[in-house]
């Protein structure tokens, strides 16, 4: 007989556990969609949603929640993807629900976007009556996310509950809502930060640049270094400079920091985090700051 | 490197928190921010040590409770393996989120408190880690510290586990002696306890051979997912027609007889198809695609075996069952929903044999129905065939959940026994 061990690399492990969460929603939901950001984690899970159907195009819209904050680099990333893969993008414009009235600007230094979010998302899952929404999110990255499921119950408002969540055994996942309510899918859930970048190093997958070491104007505030931009309040006192950063995170600008950093290639990046002693949103996130449960509280209103 | 999954179980206190924040935290999987906050939260509450269960117990309630109440998912790698942990809660409430953690573990880690030794929710837990087949068992007998290291203490709690596990489906069991709170065998072996004569938990963690777990004998392949690109852009996929789904056991390859169920049709593999080129062979856990020789009508919920080696075609089966609802039981009559592999039918209870008590293992065969976290056999018909296998052979094929129609909620995990 022939010797073969039929190992799987984790990589293959993961990829193959988040291929079959996409198929299996695919085959059991009506409206899918997937939250794409621009940012690491939803460029790989566009990947893997690629590979899930190759070589059907991808069944389900994508959408991102605009804050109106990004970084041009990223929408222009956005944007490229989505044509080279003939997609469909949804916008849900955080800039409109201030328009309409449904959310109130913050203002004063840290005013940020960043939760007014939840809404815009909600409106957007109701008006195009989603009932799974995929996200990228992955339980290493915070102390809530590590609580929940890969489909995770989402009721009529929204809400997350994570005192009862439903069991989810072997490969199952129990599909079945009621109109008005929806699930959110994480099939990156068993991934680490490292995964993500060793996967988009073996795959050969473009990233938008400022992941990348490039020379920015910054100020520091709460140890973070924010970029110094016209939607980001800025005290007197908080002075800007030049320096060399990149960021491990994408998101909204008013509350996402660079790090200081070298790393200009892939390989230099997995170095980076491979000895890095700092959680990505520990290092980056001011939005998880503000309480021991941040995360937990903007999960429960609805947030990604 | 390949990937080892490892749940805790075990009496609510027991340490299996703080073992696995001890566990990260010395093979230096914390990083300075988290372990920064759980410092902080420490000194504020007044304890005088850091206490590394809250690197797990992540959630306000948890933390008010200063208890687990669902499964925390943590991930390490040394240079040997992946880890991924199920951080599962030992209070009994809970049982049904230790079921979720443990239903797809390697290895199951069952902690005991060495002045308290086995307690009813031990063996529970115990219990249910060889009802859902987790291959390989360890039992910790934790707070070493509390009982002087003492070798004696040790083996009464070894004997009296041991006269316990015989009566359950034990294939491997290891014995460790540990202390959570202080690391000794933890990560390294302990100098308080030079009577061990064994390796640390983290060393056999990870050199446990794994690989011979998944069935690679029985070819089951549940389609999952019909591909057609009718609007492909590549008009040389104009007519393809591939059949997605992930490997439930055995090896296919091209050219592979191959049988279809419930037509009973056979045909050949025709390529083994992913997004990054045709494969040689696939095995579990790989997803992928297969084209088939013939044209066979062929859907989601379909099953594809080999001629000589087919699942039982049932819509009679038996099957132990963990019953997880707080506001309905589990009698005959239930009609509930029945997800297995990926099709979905709805099924009745015909009969309850009996009601298991997890303590003496002794069967209650006038019990009239299951209640929250209770475990017995019942008898279901199912209003479609099913393709299965029994769960001792393959979990994928052999395990199914149940879904209350009135709530959607999840409320049974089934473990086929027996089928017609
Ligand atoms: N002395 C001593 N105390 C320990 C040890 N391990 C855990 N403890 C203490 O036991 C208490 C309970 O520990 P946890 O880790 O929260 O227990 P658990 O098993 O996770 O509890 P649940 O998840 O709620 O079931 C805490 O106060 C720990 O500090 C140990 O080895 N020695
Ligand atoms: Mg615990």
């Amino acid at each position: 007989m022939l010797q073969s061990d039929y190992t799987t690399s984790q990589l293959d492990v993961l990829e193959a556990e988040a291929i079959h969460i996409m198929r299996e929603v695919a085959a059991e939901f009506e409206r899918p969609c997937l939250l794409f950001s621009g940012g690491k984690d939803s460029i790989v899970m566009l990947r893997i949603a690629e590979k899930a159907f190759w070589p059907a195009p991808i069944p389900f819209p994508l959408m991102h929640v605009d804050t109106g904050h990004n970084f041009s680099d990223v929408i222009e990333f956005r944007d490229r993807r989505v044509a080279e893969l003939n997609a469909r993008l949804v916008v849900a414009s955080v800039q409109s629900s201030i328009d309409a009235g449904r959310v109130v600007e913050e203002t004063g230094r840290r005013a940020s976007r960043n939760r007014l979010q939840t809404t815009t998302l909600l409106d957007a899952i109701e008006e195009h009556e989603f009932d799974a929404v995929f996200g990228g999110a992955r339980r290493d990255e915070e102390k809530a996310r590590a609580k929940e499921r890969v489909f995770s119950f989402r009721d009529d408002f929204g809400q997350w509950d994570p005192k009862n969540q439903r069991p989810e055994l072997w490969n199952l996942y129990n599909a079945r809502i009621r109109k008005g309510e929806h699930i959110r899918v994480f099939p990156l859930s068993n991934w680490t930060e490292l995964d993500i970048w060793d996967y988009i190093r073996r795959e050969g997958i473009e990233i938008p640049s400022i992941y990348f070491a490039h020379t920015r104007k910054v100020f520091e505030r709460d140890g973070m270094l924010l970029a110094d931009d016209d939607v980001v309040n800025r005290d007197e006192e908080e002075l800007v400079f030049e320096t060399v950063v990149r960021y491990r995170t994408v998101g909204d600008m008013t509350c996402t920091g660079a790090v200081q950093s070298n790393a200009a290639t892939v390989e230099e990046i997995i170095a980076e985090i491979a000895a890095t002693r700092i959680t990505e949103r520990g290092a980056t996130r001011a939005d998880d700051r503000t309480s021991e449960a941040a995360m937990e509280d903007r999960k429960k209103e609805g947030y990604f | 490197m390949d990937i080892l999954r490892f749940a805790t179980a075990g009496s609510v206190d027991d340490g299996k928190s703080t073992l696995i924040g001890r566990l990260l935290f010395d093979s230096k999987a914390i990083f300075e921010d988290q372990l920064e906050a759980v410092e902080r939260t420490s000194r504020d509450r007044g304890t005088e040590y850091t206490d590394l269960s809250l690197l797990t117990d992540g959630l306000r309630a948890e933390r008010e409770q200063g208890i687990t109440i669902d499964v925390a998912y943590r991930y390490f790698a040394t240079p040997k393996r992946k880890f991924i942990i199920a951080d599962t809660p030992g209070h009994i409430q809970y049982t049904r989120n230790m079921v979720t953690g443990a239903s797809t573990a390697d290895l199951a880690i069952v902690l005991i408190d060495a002045r308290k030794g086995v307690v009813e929710q031990s063996r529970r837990h115990a219990f249910l880690t060889t009802l859902l087949r987790v291959p390989h068992l360890v039992l910790a007998v934790n707070k070493m510290d509390l009982v002087d290291y003492s070798q004696e203490r040790f083996e009464e709690i070894r004997e009296e586990f041991t006269s316990f596990a015989a009566k359950l489906n034990v294939s491997d069991l290891t014995f460790i002696p540990i202390s959570a709170l202080h690391g000794d065998n933890v990560v390294s072996r302990s100098e308080n306890m030079p009577w061990y004569q064994g390796t640390s938990l983290l060393h056999h963690l990870e050199h446990l051979h794994i690989a011979s777990d998944r069935n690679l004998v029985d070819v089951r392949f549940p389609v999952q997912y019909v591909i057609r690109p009718q609007r492909a852009t590549d008009p040389a996929f104009h007519d393809y027609r591939g059949y997605a789904g992930q490997v439930a056991g055995g090896v296919l390859k091209p050219g592979d007889e191959v049988m279809h169920l419930p037509s009973g049709l056979t045909t050949r593999v025709a390529a083994i198809d992913t997004f990054d080129g045709p494969l040689e062979e696939a095995f579990a856990p790989m997803s992928v695609t297969l084209r088939l020789e013939d044209d066979i009508d062929i859907s989601r919920g379909d099953m594809i075996c080999r001629p000589n080696n087919q699942p039982q075609v049932a819509q009679d089966l038996d099957a132990m069952v963990c019953w997880m609802s707080d506001n309905m039981k589990l009698g005959p009559r239930s009609k509930l929903v029945i997800k297995h592999t990926t099709r979905t039918a709805r099924a009745l209870v015909r009969d309850l044999h009996y009601r298991l008590d997890v303590n003496t293992l002794h069967r209650d065969e006038s019990a009239p129905a299951l209640g929250l976290n209770e475990i017995g056999r019942v008898s279901l018909r199912v209003t479609q065939p099913l393709f299965v296998d029994d769960y001792a052979r393959n979990r994928l094929t052999g395990g199914f959940i149940l879904i209350d129609e009135a709530t959607n909620g999840t409320v049974g995990a089934g473990m086929i026994v027996d089928a017609r």
